[in-house]
């Protein structure tokens, strides 16, 4: 009996201290364990694939955020390889200016104007999927972006009613992204432009590419971006070559400044990706840059 | 004799507030969560914080990008955590409405980067809940958090950080 005693004496002296030596992480594994929510539980979206809505002349999977406004201005000056006299370009330069605004997290709309053949663009772009990975798991980004341009430039031929419909264009863009680290993300656009008016009846009204690019960080605010888009063959305007882009995005609090050389003086979708003229291997080749400055003006969220 | 083992009773919150404010003469920057895991062991006083980065709103979408992508880096570091004790805890009679003055030691792991952590709080007991409120600075140096030169002036050095905490829900 008296052992009894002092066993269990011993015993409840032994429970207590062990309990209030408990090691103090074991509150929240303890706590975390009861309640939730673990990592499992949670779908963890994938933001910043690229650092702004496009990636050097076109369309990135990024979208502006609600109530934000996106200040763009875009520069392609002549070609590199017109020598001293024309300043290596720099005399000649087509403009864009453009206004993107967020109507929610996933819908913004776009306008703008490029002195090129004296175009109005203007587009909307959705966020269809989200990456993700956790408890939702979504390989990538996919976006929707059909754009509508019109070429307000004098027609050359005087015998033809210039109806207003001869000047459209139509492109519609998916644009598939992923971002497979911090520090590179690529994207695939298949693209389909319709011309409403061409010039043989040979040449194709309807016109389709398929764009592929990405970009490497090489800081935590440079990046290396480089784009092509390859025009299939019997589905392009005879003559035209393929766009490609190569630049760096800087990106400083709220300006994002991306330089770069292509060969294309055209901004908007129907101009770059299908009337190129340029040749890389003929150093047909232009310096150009965006530089896109984003303003709050509406609630986020 | 047999309870000779005192009941530690554990209080905790989903849902705690924290939020931090930087003041500068350019801008000032201020974000808060309301998704701080939280829980305190009355009789020990040991006291541990857990929160997901990405749980801070800040009123611009691009600055709180920013703040994920390339400051906080929460990618890498989804979670900031505090763990310690309030040493002065036998002080608060937890059943006794009033305003509590405590001190609290420990640690607090940010950004990969764990630093000591001393700061006084307060205790509040009205009508029998009990919450917690803390009220102190950090260094963003202290966690290898970096802010480029073109940002210098538009964020300070030292970010206020407050915690409110309505520990109601037991264990």
């Amino acid at each position: 009996m008296y052992k009894k005693i002092s066993f269990l004496f011993i015993f409840a002296i032994i429970c207590s201290k062990q309990i209030l030596a408990q090691d103090s992480t074991d509150l929240m594994n303890l706590l975390e364990k009861e309640i939730g929510p673990n990592e499992a539980d949670q779908t963890n979206y994938t933001t910043a694939t690229f650092k702004t809505t496009r990636l050097i002349n076109g369309h990135s999977v990024e979208n502006v955020g609600k109530g934000v406004m996106d200040v763009k201005i875009s520069h392609r000056f002549g070609k590199i390889n017109g020598g001293a006299y024309e300043f290596f370009g720099l005399d000649n330069a087509s403009m864009r200016l453009g206004i993107d605004y967020g109507i929610t997290r996933y819908l913004m709309v776009g306008i703008g104007r490029n002195t090129f053949e004296k175009t109005f663009d203007a587009f909307f772009k959705l966020k269809i999927l989200r990456q993700s990975n956790g408890k939702r798991r979504m390989p990538f980004t996919i976006s929707y972006v059909p754009t509508i341009a019109l070429k307000t430039i004098k027609s050359q031929d005087p015998n033809r009613k210039n109806y207003l419909s001869s000047n459209l264009f139509f492109t519609h863009q998916l644009l598939i992204g992923r971002k497979f680290s911090d520090n590179t993300s690529l994207q695939l656009m298949p693209t389909f432009i319709h011309r409403n008016l061409v010039q043989l009846i040979a040449d194709p009204n309807d016109l389709l590419s398929i764009g592929i690019g990405g970009r490497q960080k090489l800081s935590k605010r440079i990046s290396i971006n480089a784009e092509y888009y390859y025009q299939i063959p019997g589905y392009k305007i005879p003559g035209t070559t393929d766009c490609f882009s190569i630049g760096f995005d800087i990106e400083t609090g709220g300006h994002v400044f991306q330089l770069h050389f292509t060969n294309s003086q055209g901004m908007s979708e129907r101009s770059f990706i299908a009337e190129t003229k340029g040749n890389w291997g003929k150093g047909d080749v232009l310096f150009g840059f965006n530089i896109s400055r984003v303003f709050t003006i509406g609630k986020n969220k | 004799m047999l309870s000779l083992t005192m009941q530690a009773q554990k209080i905790y919150s989903k849902n705690g507030s924290i939020s931090f404010f930087s003041k500068t003469s350019m801008e000032n920057i201020s974000a808060s969560s309301n998704q701080a895991l939280c829980v305190l062991d009355q009789s020990a006083g040991n006291l541990q914080f857990s929160v997901l980065i990405k749980s801070f709103v800040f009123k611009k979408a691009l600055m709180q990008e920013h703040f994920n992508e390339n400051y906080m880096e929460s990618n890498q570091f989804p979670k900031a955590s505090y763990k310690g004790q309030i040493t002065d805890i036998s002080k608060v009679n937890f059943s006794k409405d009033g305003n509590y003055s405590v001190a609290t030691t420990g640690e607090l792991t940010m950004h990969g980067v764990t630093q000591k952590i001393n700061s006084p709080g307060t205790i509040v007991i009205k009508a029998g809940k009990i919450s917690a409120n803390a009220d102190f600075s950090v260094l963003l140096a202290d966690y290898k958090i970096t802010v480029p030169k073109l940002a210098e002036n538009n964020i300070s050095k030292s970010i206020d950080i407050k915690i409110n905490v309505a520990l109601d829900q037991k264990m």
